[in-house]
């Protein structure tokens, strides 16, 4: 899933300076598993936001509303009747989403209370790490299921480097070394040969913006194909 | 011959090899380069200049290999991974090519997180192996790494580092035996210090017969004083510097100490020379660039061959 943080207040406070009215958009995706941006975070972040405007003697009104996913415009659909009352939208869902919602507002500001920061999986609870960085051509069949890209501090393909000691990064003593890792897993599956072979340089799927269309609704989006949203 | 540089024709010729290094400045700093090369002329067959070295900015890498040759000394380029994407770097060998350039060693590069600027970008386009298959194929192929025909082809000597000290340690050789197969034409290994894993890996190379596909050159790093040996053995990732060692410089007097680390150095030297499998010794003295003319005399590695042409 999709990790998003919160901001620290100091940072949402000075996004939020110049408006009067804000309503605080949370996610019922990702982020609310992950306790970044779901309805209970909207709801502690706006508590935390009121406090600090009592304080200050700062006025300001704070709504607060979460949709079941910020990346699903049905969804975003829902605050069509409410953002007309507001001077400012701010958002908890991940980066994705949070540009969906200024896609659906293009006159309101959008802010973001979080920060998306990888995606990664549920290690422990509100513990979180990284494990894909979406490179668009994945090689986990080859290395044993442990990303190289991810999981390795320089991204080698032909790893280890001559860093890592007592089975650690060099970068990170309390890291594992993805590429003693790879070694060790392939040698107990008795697949070391999969990394005896010189890995070619990568022919990079990611360097521009992603976009994806099953070939199924191809026949929906592509019927003229000058007027096609998504070229093959 | 592939790129006929001097240490090619050393190595070739069945010469014990020296090789050299110089750290370029923190600055636009041309005399400082000019300075240190006047201790390491005629005591080495090539300079190592590093770029960029523990991710610390540095004058570029082949800027400072020009000034060598400038002073007549050949330079052994060093490039890393870290900092440049393969357009880059594929753009400075062609102009450290044409400008009369040909060693390169081909490295990774130190994480940007131990240098000053630790919270830069990394590149990692691609790795050290896959750098030593593109500058082979740039010039056996005359292409470049994304297929097009390179009109003049730099012909470099290719250069790899190989860490016989790092985990896994019989993963170490295969990926030596891997970096062969991308295209190395020599090896400079880590700092040497524990000469029991290196005999060791040293031996695993002759019996795959590795040895007989490229030339390996021990790297040397002398103490300068225990607490230079401590924080190698503490603080720099991928260095094996056994106790022993430190005792030793500790039984010394301190204003002894770099006199002793330099007596360690040659008899390492001494050892490599009849060490089967190892074509020459790689002396890195950081910022000592000063004491390499006493440590290749006392490791009697004097008078360097003169090839011709």
């Amino acid at each position: 899933m999709v990790i998003a943080e919160v901001k620290p207040l100091a940072e949402i406070m000075e996004l939020i300076k110049p408006y009067k009215k804000v309503l605080n958009t949370g996610c019922g995706g990702c982020v609310a598993v992950c306790l970044g941006g779901g309805q209970k975070e909207v709801d502690t972040l706006n508590t935390r936001i009121e406090l600090t405007c009592r304080e200050r003697n700062i006025p300001l009104e704070i709504g607060g509303f979460t949709v079941e996913r910020q990346c699903d415009m049905q969804f975003n659909a829902e605050f069509d009747r409410m953002v007309g009352g507001y001077d400012a939208l701010m958002s908890m869902a991940c980066g994705a989403g949070i540009q969906f919602l200024a896609e659906r507002f293009p006159a309101k500001p959008v802010l973001p209370a979080v920060n998306t920061v990888f995606v990664g999986v549920n290690k422990e609870i509100g513990w979180y790490e990284e494990r894909c960085q979406s490179c668009g051509d994945c090689v986990l069949g080859v290395t044993g299921g442990i990303c190289p890209v991810t999981m390795c501090a320089k991204s080698l393909f032909n790893g280890p480097c001559g860093g890592p000691q007592d089975g650690h990064c060099e970068v990170d003593k309390d890291t594992p070394c993805a590429w003693i890792q790879i070694h060790d897993r392939l040698k107990a599956q008795g697949r070391l040969e999969n990394i005896l072979k010189v890995f070619p340089a990568r022919e990079w799927q990611n360097q521009v913006q992603g976009k994806l269309l099953l070939e199924e609704y191809r026949g929906r989006y592509v019927k003229e194909e000058k007027q096609s949203p998504v070229k093959k | 011959m592939k790129a006929g540089s001097n240490l090619e024709k050393v190595l070739s010729a069945g010469h014990f090899a020296v090789t050299g290094e110089l750290g370029p400045p923190r600055g636009a700093d041309v005399a400082a380069v000019r300075e240190k090369t006047q201790y390491l002329r005629g005591m080495v067959d090539s300079v190592n200049i590093t770029d960029n070295q523990t991710a610390v900015v540095r004058m570029a890498s082949w800027a400072a290999s020009l000034i060598l040759l400038q002073e007549g000394l050949e330079p052994n380029y060093q490039m890393v991974c870290r900092d440049r994407n393969r357009l880059a770097m594929q753009a400075d060998i062609l102009g450290a090519y044409g400008l009369g350039i040909r060693n390169m060693l081909c490295l990774s590069g130190d994480h940007q997180k131990f240098g000053d600027h630790p919270k830069s970008k990394k590149v990692f386009d691609i790795d050290s192996m896959q750098l030593i298959s593109m500058v082979k194929k740039m010039r056996d192929e005359k292409k470049f790494q994304g297929g097009e025909e390179i009109t003049v082809p730099p012909q470099m000597f290719i250069g790899a580092a190989e860490n016989p000290f790092g985990e896994p340690y019989d993963f170490r050789v295969l990926r030596l035996a891997k970096k062969i197969e991308a295209g190395a034409d020599f090896i400079q290994t880590q700092c040497i210090y524990n000469m029991d894993r290196f005999r060791t890996w040293v031996k695993q190379a002759v019996d795959m017969g590795l040895t007989e596909k490229i030339y390996i050159l021990a790297g040397v790093t002398p103490f300068k004083s225990v607490g230079m040996a401590k924080y190698m053995q503490k603080n720099v990732p991928g260095l094996d510097v056994p106790d022993a060692l430190i005792k030793r410089l500790e039984g010394v007097d301190k204003k002894d100490q770099a006199k002793e680390g330099i007596a360690m150095c040659c008899e390492q030297i001494q050892e490599f020379k009849e060490m089967k499998g190892v074509a020459g010794v790689h002396i890195m003295a950081i910022e000592w660039e000063k004491r390499v003319p006493e440590i290749v005399e006392k490791a009697k590695l004097l008078p360097r061959p003169k090839m011709e042409g």
